[in-house]
């Protein structure tokens, strides 16, 4: 009985979401009395792997197999199946990221398990078994009950605090033996976005709307992102006219993020643009008309003109950075 | 060639959310419904396809109630050939799926959205490929059939995939899929009338989940405001007061 983690990785590397996974596993696993396994597929040094001990980890299974790069759903989540079943984990864990959603659903198939995605924070209680999660598109909370004996969640990132947690960690090679023809997903073709500070893992959030009156006027919004380290978000309209990167586009229909600061300028905070981003922790919102929905959402605000606010900010900036 | 597309019967997405009974259960007094965003697109992407030739037939699937019916009849009235709807009230992801394997079994392709707007339960999809034992893509923004084989683009976390898998496949479809949805026009809304609306009891499967109850968020405290000439003083403030900056 234990609790087992899927950590995954960025070319070898683990992030602070797989941290925060393992610190958020190794609470459960406190709370039942167990101990936390996690599995790691594809190429990662020992020491890496062994980083997650700092987090609560006391074993991680480790994958190789080139197989697995192609993200095959069905592959991939028999293999997680498989080391559940070899652990006779209780509590399986998965991000709320693209892998978690793709495998997570598959996975309670096989395991005869409950699943409850986007879970966010430690659970309310462990006997029984209930977590929260936001529905409602982000508009409210429920709290769900998970009755099978063995349990599947992702979990939502920044929704819980890394902590450190020193374990004995060791490392065992494992081997899920899924057979080739379960592998059928052949990719053709891979587009890494680099050099750019991924929506998901932004602190800080610099977001332009139609207020910005064209994509010409981005110029000053992209040196505030590269002054905080931002990553660039827009509203929808933004991304359908084609003036920015439809990755940017945040709310319903587009990504939801959750950075401890999101500022919206000219963004008049319709409610499904506010359903991707009112997780986030303060959000400052510039505005020319007072009435705009935004400020009712906001925690700090300015009304009047985006372009006399920007590089007023870009000054503030620059002070608080020297 | 046949296509299976999933509609979940969702409230407007500029509906108030409230709760009856003690925060137990959704306040479904004056909800407008709709087909869910993402399924409303796949359902467009499915119409682009059978354009393109090469397929038979759309079909579009909903666990409901018979108040789903009309969200059906617009899924018809914007060119779904027939619909399917299983007569249960849904319990979770896991009951809805569960009840779709009953019909799911004849397509080479079907489509589910990434979520519904409602419970977001993001589960069907995936949960409904394994029951059916067949190959499933998530996070999908552009499907198309090429020589017998299904060239899809998929989002991964840092990047964008094209990848290539035979049928029968469930796609789980995601922003991109189709650019606007179609809206029915008349002749669709009377031909509709005529199209084929199955119904089919519920199989006996139990929840694997219980909703026990709702919260609204804390009210926020009010938005501090600060001078548009003096737009620095909010840096200050965010950098010293919040210490975010
Ligand atoms: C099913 C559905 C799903 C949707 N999903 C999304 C989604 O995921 N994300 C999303 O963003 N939207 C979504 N929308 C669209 C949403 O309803 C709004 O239309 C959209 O968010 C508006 O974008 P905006 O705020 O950029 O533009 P507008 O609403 O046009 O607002 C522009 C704002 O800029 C202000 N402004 C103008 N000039 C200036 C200036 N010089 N200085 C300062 N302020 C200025 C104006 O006062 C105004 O408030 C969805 C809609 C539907 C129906
Ligand atoms: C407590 C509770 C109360 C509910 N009350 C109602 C109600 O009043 N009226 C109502 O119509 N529904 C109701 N539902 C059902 C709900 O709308 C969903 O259909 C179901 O719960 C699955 O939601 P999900 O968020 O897990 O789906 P997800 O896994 O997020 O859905 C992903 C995709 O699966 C497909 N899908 C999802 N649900 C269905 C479905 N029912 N039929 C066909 N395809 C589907 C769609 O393609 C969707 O895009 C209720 C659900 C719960 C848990």
């Amino acid at each position: 009985m234990s609790v087992l983690v899927y950590t995954e990785n960025w070319e070898g590397k683990f992030k602070k979401l797989s941290y925060e996974l393992a610190s958020f596993a190794s609470a459960i696993a406190k709370e039942m009395g167990s101990t936390v396994t996690a599995l790691s597929i594809g190429h990662v040094a020992d020491d890496e792997l062994k980083s997650l001990g700092k987090y609560g980890v006391n074993k991680v299974l480790n994958v190789q197999d080139n197989r697995f790069e192609s993200l095959d759903n069905k592959a991939v989540a028999d293999a997680i199946a498989k080391a559940v079943a070899s652990e006779g984990a209780k509590v399986v864990i998965l991000a709320h990221n693209n892998e978690g959603k793709a495998f997570a659903p598959r996975l309670t198939v096989k395991l005869n398990a409950g699943l409850v995605t986007g879970v966010i924070g430690a659970p309310v209680s462990v006997e029984p078994f209930v977590v929260k999660k936001k529905v409602f598109t982000q508009k409210a909370f429920a709290k769900i009950q998970i009755k099978t004996d063995v349990k599947v969640l992702t979990f939502a990132q920044n929704s819980f605090d890394v902590v450190e947690n020193q374990v004995d960690t060791v490392i065992e090679a494992f081997d899920p033996q899924i057979g080739d023809d379960e592998f059928t997903t052949k990719v053709n073709e891979t587009n890494k976005i680099t050099g750019k500070i991924l929506l998901s893992d932004a602190e800080i959030v610099v977001s332009g709307g139609r207020g910005m009156k064209g994509p010409e006027n981005w110029a000053g919004l992209e040196e505030m992102g590269d002054l905080l380290g931002a990553g660039m978000a827009c509203s929808r309209p933004v991304s359908d006219d084609g003036w920015r990167p439809k990755e940017e586009h945040v709310g319903q229909t587009g990504k939801i993020i959750a950075p401890n600061l999101y500022f919206a300028f000219g963004i008049s905070g319709a409610i499904q643009h506010v359903a991707g981003v009112s997780s986030s922790k303060f959000i400052v919102a510039v505005n020319k008309d007072p009435e705009a929905p935004i400020f009712e959402f906001a925690d700090y605000g300015i009304v009047g003109d985006v372009f006399k606010v920007i590089p007023q900010f870009i000054e503030g900036i620059k002070e608080i950075k020297s | 060639m046949k296509i299976l597309v999933l509609i979940s019967n969702v409230p407007d997405t500029t509906t108030k959310i409230r709760f009856t009974g003690d925060n137990k259960a959704f306040d479904t007094s004056g909800v407008q419904w709709i087909i869910n965003p993402w399924d409303e697109l796949a359902l467009t992407r499915a119409l682009e396809i059978k354009e393109a030739g090469g397929v038979e037939s759309i079909t579009v699937a909903n666990v409901g109630t018979a108040a789903t019916e009309p969200t059906l009849r617009k899924a018809l009235a914007v060119g779904a050939d027939d619909a399917i709807r299983i007569d249960a009230e849904p319990k979770d992801a896991f009951y809805v799926a569960s009840q779709l394997a009953q019909i799911a079994k004849d397509y080479d392709l079907i489509m589910s959205g990434i979520e519904s707007s409602d419970y977001n339960g993001a589960g069907v999809g995936g949960m409904l490929a394994a029951m059916l034992d067949i190959h499933s893509v998530s996070a999908v923004s552009g499907v198309s059939l090429e020589n017998g084989a299904f060239t899809v683009q998929r989002d991964i976390d840092g990047g964008n995939q094209k990848v290539s898998v035979s049928a029968p496949l469930l796609v789980v479809v995601q922003k991109g899929i189709a650019k606007d949805p179609r809206i029915p026009a008349m002749r669709g809304i009377m031909m509709a009338r005529k199209k084929p609306l199955n119904v089919i009891p519920a199989a006996a499967v139990e929840a694997r989940t219980e909703f026990l109850g709702y919260e609204m968020p804390e009210a926020k405290a009010a938005c501090k405001m600060v001078d548009e000439d003096n737009a620095k003083e909010l840096i200050r403030l965010l950098h010293e007061e919040a210490k975010v900056l």
